[in-house]
């Protein structure tokens, strides 16, 4: 029973630095994207979502240091805490990488689930720093971003490894 | 030597080693930031580096906007083209009432030797983006210190005051809404003159006056303007309208609560105006203590 949901791993080439930093760069610009009304309140955390996605499946290339540098960056684009994302991100990325095996053995649905109870976790930390330092408590809608992002965990895998898929060789059948 | 392992396996510190460390760092910044401000420079360079990036992905929207702008209907344009032609009729008989009144003013004024009350130096700047803050109401302008701007100063627009900028990079600016739930307006009520604070509550569109008491004179639809007695905010801007006013009897406070009347939620155009005024110094602290003492001596 254990064996089939163990997926076979396909053999990629390996990653290049470039592709990591310009997906992350990418998630940032559309985490800045002028987002209003509803879009506002469901939108993902795109940094989050990539990052965590680069930690489990690359926990050697991606992991603190990205992790901590573009949490200031949010948090300054942001006009939030300095550090409040810092922090989030970092515990983030080592959940990430701590639970990177246990994560891709999964796939599909139980995959998903632990990433929605990473990405809730992530909000939590956000959420509590917050109240510590005197706001208010912004309502149970402020978990919707994660759920959304989970929903986005599965196509962003398929994204981010297209381009180490080997090319067929088209000289051989 | 001999022992170390070879470098393939080397990894350098444990994750959780690495986790405590950033985890402090991550804290030691939050404490700074919320009680010292030590940080604000790092800030600043930080700013620099989002700088380029919060333009590009601002740009879409102003690209579609301005398409928008560009197939504006005719039936449209002289539509608003005679409600401005209207407005402009009666803004016109005010404007000369008010070149009258300032000449007056400024009459006797001279004859007060008071300062000058109002700088009448605008900034017109546009919201890039609402900050993505569920704890705070905040905007981003696309003017900074390079454009003059400084802490402090009010943002007003068509309608009254929309927030006050609380934090200057170069290039940009972070407006904190009225209806942040730390942002304070000095207001008074235009009706009777009657004083009172105004403070966001977090959720958009209300704003409430803290510590009424229960026997003061707030109505719906009192229109609120700011008053001017903290030489931050320019007096006479409109702020807020009531809307309603709750007197428990089992309360000492009042609960009075209001709209904004500036587009707070509007993405728009916004002008920078006042900031702090040369005030006469405050009166030293230790000036009202001194006669104590020898009051309790004669007593």
């Amino acid at each position: 029973m254990a064996d089939t949901r163990v997926t076979p791993h396909e053999i990629l080439l390996p990653v290049r630095a470039g592709f990591i930093a310009a997906t992350l760069l990418g998630a940032l610009l559309l985490n800045l994207l002028p987002w209003s009304g509803v879009w506002l309140s469901i939108k993902p955390d795109f940094v989050a979502l990539v990052l965590l996605c680069w930690c489990v499946e690359q926990p050697r290339k991606v992991g603190f240091v990205s992790a901590w540098l573009l949490g200031l960056v949010m948090d300054v684009a942001d006009g939030a805490l300095f550090g409040q994302h810092a922090l989030s991100y970092s515990v983030l990325a080592y959940a990430g990488i701590v639970l990177h095996r246990r994560v891709l053995m999964f796939s599909g649905t139980p995959q998903v689930l632990h990433v929605v109870v990473l990405l809730l976790m992530n909000d939590l930390i956000v959420i509590t720093v917050r109240v510590l330092a005197g706001a208010d408590f912004p309502g149970f809608q402020y978990f919707i971003g994660s759920i959304v992002a989970s929903a986005l965990w599965l196509p962003l895998g398929v994204l981010l490894k297209l381009p180490q898929r080997p090319q067929p060789d088209p000289d051989r059948v | 030597m001999e022992h170390q392992p070879p470098p393939f396996f080397r990894t350098g510190p444990t994750p959780l080693a690495r986790l405590l460390i950033f985890s402090a760092l991550s804290l030691a910044f939050l404490v700074s930031d919320v009680r010292f401000n030590y940080l604000d420079s790092l800030r600043q360079v930080a700013a620099i580096v989002v700088y380029p990036l919060q333009r590009i992905a601002a740009a879409p929207a102003s690209i579609v906007r301005r398409i928008g702008d560009f197939f504006v209907t005719h039936g449209s344009l002289r539509e608003e083209n005679a409600r401005l032609t209207q407005e402009n009729f009666d803004n016109a008989a005010l404007l000369l009432r008010l070149k009258a009144l300032q000449a007056e003013n400024a009459q006797l004024r001279d004859l007060l030797a008071a300062r000058e009350r109002l700088g009448t130096k605008l900034i017109a700047a546009e919201v890039l983006y609402v900050a993505r803050d569920p704890f705070s109401r905040k905007v981003m302008i696309d003017k900074g210190s390079q454009g003059d701007i400084r802490a402090g100063q009010v943002a007003v627009d068509n309608r009254g005051v929309v927030g006050q900028v609380t934090r200057v990079y170069p290039w940009l600016s972070e407006v904190t809404l009225v209806t942040d739930k730390d942002q304070f307006v000095p207001v008074q009520n235009l009706r009777n003159g009657l004083r009172s604070i105004l403070s966001g509550t977090g959720s958009d569109g209300t704003l409430e006056l803290r510590f009424v008491p229960s026997n003061a004179d707030f109505e719906p639809g009192d229109e609120l303007v700011t008053s001017g007695i903290d030489g931050v905010y320019p007096p006479g801007l409109p702020v807020a309208r009531v809307t309603s006013v709750e007197r428990a009897a089992n309360q000492i406070f009042a609960r009075v609560t209001g709209v904004p009347l500036g587009g707070v939620a509007n993405h728009a155009h916004l002008l920078i105006t006042g900031g702090s005024r040369d005030l006469p110094p405050r009166p030293s602290a230790d000036e009202p203590k001194s006669p104590r003492p020898k009051k309790s001596r004669k007593g």
